[in-house]
């Protein structure tokens, strides 16, 4: 097994523990950190097969994802600052205003 | 001259305009001014046309002007261009220069009316429409016209649209002249399927070579036709909406009803002679149609109690004897009893107005009584227009024409016999209702006080009519009696000549039994009805059944109610929920069901939705490694 396929074990093991984070979790923001999480998995998979085929595209990628992170998170957390304010709560399970 | 001809119908349909744009905003004077004077201008316009017509007769017996092409689709080019010729000719005369007479009589009948301006709109719409039916080249722009008619016809039966019978008389009227129609129309597609052409000319000089005399298309269509006109004619079996429709103003019932609308059937046969002359059976039913319904309708009027009602049915009757002449064949009697009966009827019926409103809008003529020393411009006039109607001889024009139609029901080729004593018997009865009319209305005690004395301006077009009345029928004698033929000379440019059997019989006999017919039933109406003897006839019990019979028209009304309306409401009931509206049901109440069930995927719970997405992405990556 050589590095890269280490490295990939590795962002799928992270991927596979945001993505249960986002669906046991019942706080918003432990959601979002999942789901930053998430995000960091698939940045590692571009970093390894960038290193693999010694290109700078998966580096480039990861640049995006980081930056994209950023706005993410900022959004995530304002929207959850106004559902704090007009919920007063946290979780997401009584979060279900959208229902038909 | 022929650049004249766009100016007949114009000028009504300018009058129409202007006065349904403006018409609110008008005085009544200038209504009045602009109603009556487009139709003036219009049978100005057509006197004109006429005299010049006589003097220098056209190419080929006719103008024609091409104004545009209305519309092209396929092979049919259907052009908007007017036509005259001597039949033609005869039919404008009558309905500009009547129609003028009525309008101006109408200017003073209608003056107290708030709709001053929608009446005479409405009028002006029907003249132009009549106009644009008998001046069309082609049976397209003729069926335009047809249907402008039937829908000014209703308009004005229901132009006191306050009182609902009005209303209904005017449906009444719409819905059964539209089953006519419907026929009329069928009989053009197919004339068109089997001709390809619905141009007038085109079609009467081909169809002698296309259609096989007596074959079995020629018939249908010519039927079709016959029932377009019979709905129109109001002749038997759809001539139960005419009465009804005396509900509307008295100068309607005498434009619309009697002189020119009712008589547009007559002209469509008249006009379509060459496809009639190839179907031996739809000239046997016309005549056969005819002779009934003179018969029916001037019993009903014998009954009659309403001015008005007993002027329509014998307005019916004497339609039916039109059509017994052009269903013997006898063009040109028939055209020439359209020309007399559309000034007397229109007569009769203005003058009934007269005493209508007299007698403060009072209809029944057990009521009125005793009018000859207080009205007497009406009783000369009225006398003149019923002695036409029963056909005094050798003094009044319907004499004339209806002794040619009685003469042609025994002696031209398609007459026999029994004709003819149909018609002779509608000959006597028509005496005998005439009669009873003038003696019940001016004769006997006053029963009903004068309300006020009629206007002159409505006096005029009585005397003029009564006048044309007495003396149109001169210019058209019997062959044994003086050979003066100016009509049928005209005529028979355009419509074929009456072929007479073999040996026919003395006219001289003929003349003197219808003469002796119409006198004696002049002589039993007197008998019957002059003095208090009237009343007392008209009340006796025994004869009640009988005078209910002939009084609902021959409870033809009760008739079709049981044999259309009340089924027909019977399969309504039935299919309240609408059959076919099941199915359209069953589908929304699909969708309604299939949109509960997804909708509790709609659940508002993120996890759930998140779960949703990785099935999705789980399936669709199963799917990319197994294929």
């Amino acid at each position: 097994m050589n590095s890269a396929q280490m490295v990939l074990m590795v962002a799928a093991v992270l991927f596979a523990l945001g993505l249960v984070g986002v669906l046991t979790r019942k706080n918003v923001i432990f959601m979002l950190i999942s789901v930053e999480i998430m995000l960091n998995a698939a940045g590692m998979a571009f970093v390894a097969a960038g290193a693999k085929w010694q290109q700078p595209d998966g580096q480039i990628m990861f640049l995006f994802i980081l930056a994209m992170a950023a706005a993410e998170v900022s959004v995530g957390l304002a929207l959850v600052l106004q559902i704090y304010h007009q919920h007063k709560t946290m979780d997401v399970d009584r979060l279900r205003e959208l229902r038909d | 001259m022929n650049q004249l001809l766009a100016y007949i119908p114009a000028f009504p349909l300018l009058g129409f305009i202007l006065l349904s744009l403006f018409g609110r905003k008008l005085t009544n004077p200038v209504i009045a001014i602009i109603g009556a004077g487009t139709v003036c201008l219009a049978a100005i316009t057509t006197i004109v046309l006429g005299v010049s017509f006589l003097q220098t007769p056209p190419q080929g017996g006719a103008w024609q002007q091409l104004l545009w092409s209305w519309f092209r689709v396929g092979t049919l080019s259907v052009d908007l261009s007017l036509r005259i010729d001597a039949l033609t000719l005869i039919f404008i005369f009558i309905i500009t220069f009547v129609g003028a007479l009525i309008h101006i009589y109408s200017t003073f009948f209608m003056r107290h009316d708030a709709d001053y301006a929608r009446f005479f709109a409405s009028m002006n719409l029907f003249v132009c429409s009549m106009l644009l039916l008998v001046m069309a080249d082609n049976l397209v722009l003729l069926y335009l016209g047809w249907e402008g008619v039937g829908l000014c016809s209703y308009l004005l039966i229901g132009f006191w649209y306050d009182v609902p019978s009005n209303c209904r008389a005017a449906n009444k009227a719409f819905l059964i002249t539209r089953i006519g129609d419907t026929a009329l129309l069928i009989g053009l597609f197919l004339l068109f399927k089997e001709l390809g052409s619905l141009n007038m000319g085109t079609i009467l000089q081909q169809a002698p070579k296309h259609f096989v005399s007596g074959g079995a298309s020629i018939t249908l269509i010519t039927i079709l036709l016959m029932v377009g006109g019979m709905g129109k004619s109001a002749q038997l079996p759809l001539q139960t909406w005419l009465p009804d429709a005396m509900a509307g103003p008295s100068p309607v019932s005498a434009l619309i009803h009697a002189a020119t609308m009712v008589t547009a059937g007559v002209y469509l046969i008249a006009r379509m002679n060459g496809l009639f002359q190839l179907s031996p059976v739809t000239m046997a039913i016309v005549a056969i149609v005819g002779a009934i319904t003179l018969f029916v309708a001037g019993c009903s009027a014998l009954a009659q109690t309403d001015i008005k009602r007993i002027l329509a049915y014998s307005t019916i009757s004497q339609i039916g004897y039109m059509f017994l002449a052009l269903g013997v064949g006898a063009w040109s009697a028939a055209i020439f009893h359209f020309f007399t009966h559309a000034f007397f009827k229109a007569l009769l019926f203005l003058a009934a107005g007269v005493i209508i409103e007299a007698l403060h809008h009072e209809h029944n003529i057990f009521m009125m009584g005793g009018l000859r020393k207080r009205m007497p411009e009406v009783f000369l006039t009225f006398l003149a227009g019923a002695a036409a109607l029963s056909a005094l001889p050798l003094v009044s024009a319907g004499f004339y024409s209806k002794d040619a139609i009685l003469w042609y029901s025994w002696s031209a080729a398609g007459g026999n016999p029994v004709l003819w004593l149909m018609a002779l018997a509608g000959a006597f009865i028509t005496a005998l209702y005439s009669t009873r009319l003038m003696l019940v209305v001016f004769w006997g005690d006053m029963r009903s006080p004068v309300h006020e004395q009629p206007d002159k301006g409505m006096i005029i077009p009585l005397i003029v009519l009564a006048f044309f009345s007495v003396t149109a029928g001169f210019i058209e004698w019997p062959h044994n009696l003086f050979h003066l033929t100016l009509f049928s000379d005209q005529v028979q440019q355009v419509l074929p000549q009456t072929v007479m059997k073999e040996n026919e019989p003395s006219e001289w006999l003929f003349q003197g039994i219808a003469a002796l017919v119409t006198l004696s039933g002049v002589y039993l109406g007197y008998v019957l009805y002059y003095g208090k003897s009237g009343v007392r006839w008209q009340q006796s019990p025994g004869l009640s059944a009988t005078r209910d019979f002939l009084f609902s028209g021959w409870k033809f009304d009760q008739l079709y109610n049981y044999v259309f309306v009340k089924p027909y409401l019977f399969l309504t009931r039935i299919n309240k929920g609408d059959v076919i509206d099941k199915l359209y049901n069953a589908i929304a109440q699909g969708s309604m069901r299939l949109n509960s069930w997804f909708s509790v995927s709609q659940n508002g719970s993120l996890r759930m939705y998140i779960v949703g997405v990785l099935a999705g992405i789980l399936f669709i990556i199963t799917l990319q490694l197994l294929l």
